[in-house]
């Protein structure tokens, strides 16, 4: 097994979250200049789902790891990745009677700041957990697991998953998700009830181009400070949102494609958001061999290339839809990784780009927080 | 009777770095030898089979040293003094 380094983070620290097909890396650093790493975390196993959980005093990093012999299970650590719990028996799992068995955790994020202990896992196939107790126990929502639409949905390149959560800021009953191939779904009742939530979303591989349901949406952003606010990088297409996700219209504006993974939003100026187009279909990687950032400042009527610091020569490179994170200082910090274990910081909101490491192994999540 | 299991893997961790866990009780077929496996050492259950009870597909079981994809699956009958070998599969990328 490999020599796992590990870190201390220091309180108003940055934590950059990796997510590999082959483990886990935490970086850390004071003042988004040096960057010191840990990991490898779970060395061998698949991690698409991680997050970090700072509220009532914890300091927690949790990470869906799948083993390909072992199946997949959610650890977490309090002490930045020195010590990993390993529970008996799978916390996340499907109950009986589902008759579904757990292929892949996608996503784990903390609830909002007035639910201190509620945390939401998305997991493949399509299926969203919540835990009420800070992550000692987890629940499969089976109000969208019995949704009388869950057996049109089908499964894309990635498989049958839901990989975006997105609790309201300001409204404690509602939460969007994303799946796909089904969609955006959201509940205004805590859960009680769901119902498909893409007027406007276009399905280009279907014969009716805007269905009910059934779009590939690939990732929802949604604001904190103007939750009406949302941008969605669609399977072709790209998207705003002013009425919390209800209508969307196109704003693919300039860019190179509109096919994409990754979205991230600002986190005070819901008119600034970052996306990395690819050349699709079949391609996918970015365009004209030249890994761009794109940036709009004016919710979508204009986008700029971020080159600065990027290679711009034979760089034909993949980032997924989870690869990509802002954080939550002034100004903003970005970060992605690319399929080919490159990791990227800014700490200008795009202006410049250095390299945090150039050799990980294909990264398939990219989180960050502030060690508090 | 006694059957013996040998492990490998993650299961060695949580069986205290045992490579061999022995266990008394009554059994004719994998399926009950497992179910005393899993009364023995729970946290083997989820990382071998799935919640449908499934062997997970990237391992293999081997009762007295045949694989039991040719012996039964979870039919295949076991002795006095089996051996049940849990390996993971030639996998990955």
């Amino acid at each position: 097994m490999p020599n796992t380094q590990h870190i201390t983070p220091a309180n108003g620290d940055v934590l950059v979250l990796v997510g590999t097909m082959k483990g886990a890396f935490v970086f850390h650093s004071s003042e988004r200049g040096e960057w010191q790493m840990g990991g490898p975390y779970f060395p061998g196993s698949a991690v698409y789902a991680i997050g970090y959980d700072g509220r009532a005093g914890r300091r927690r990093l949790w990470a869906g790891a799948h083993s390909m012999h072992w199946g997949a299970m959610l650890h977490s650590s309090d002490d930045f990745g020195r010590n990993w719990t390993n529970p008996e028996s799978a916390t996340v799992k499907f109950p009986e009677g589902t008759g579904a068995a757990l292929t892949q955790i996608w996503q784990v994020i903390p609830g909002r700041d007035f639910e201190p202990d509620v945390l939401y896992a998305g997991v493949e196939p399509a299926a969203l957990f919540v835990s009420r107790d800070a992550g000692e126990t987890w629940s499969l929502d089976e109000n969208l697991w019995n949704h009388p639409q869950r057996e049109r949905w089908v499964p894309g390149g990635g498989g049958l998953c839901l990989h975006t959560i997105l609790p309201d800021p300001a409204d404690a009953k509602r939460i969007r998700i994303a799946v796909s191939t089904a969609g955006m779904y959201v509940t205004e009742d805590g859960g009680a009830s769901w119902r498909p939530s893409n007027d406007g979303v276009r399905a280009d591989f279907l014969p009716d181009k805007h269905p009910e349901f059934g779009q590939c949406v690939h990732k929802v952003a949604q604001s904190k400070t103007r939750p009406e606010r949302m941008f969605l990088q669609n399977h072709w297409g790209l998207y705003r949102s002013d009425d919390r996700g209800e209508k969307w219209v196109d704003v693919a504006n300039g860019v190179p494609s509109d096919f994409g993974f990754p979205i991230g939003i600002h986190p005070q100026d819901p008119d600034t958001a970052w996306i990395v187009p690819l050349e699709a279909d079949a391609f996918r990687c970015t365009p004209e061999g030249k890994l761009r950032v794109y940036r709009t400042r004016d919710a979508g009527a204009s986008w700029d290339a971020m080159t600065n610091g990027l290679p711009q020569k034979d760089a034909y490179e993949t980032v997924l839809r989870d690869a990509l994170a802002v954080d939550s200082l002034a100004p903003a910090g970005v970060y992605f990784g690319t399929r080919s274990g490159k990791l990227f910081a800014s700490n200008d909101e795009g202006e410049s780009w250095t390299s945090l490491a150039d050799g990980l192994p294909p990264i398939v999540a990219v989180k960050t927080a502030i060690v508090s | 009777m006694a059957l013996t299991f040998v492990i490998s893997g993650p299961l060695r961790e949580l069986a205290g770095n045992r490579s061999e866990v022995r266990i008394e009780g009554s059994a004719s077929s994998l399926s009950d030898a497992l179910s005393l496996l899993w009364s023995a050492c729970p946290a083997f259950r989820d990382r071998v089979v799935t919640e449908l009870g499934e062997l997970r597909p990237h391992l293999n079981i081997f009762v007295d040293g045949e694989s039991i994809k040719f012996s039964g699956g979870f039919s295949t009958a076991v002795r006095e003094n089996s051996e049940i070998v849990i390996l993971p599969a030639l996998s990955g990328g």
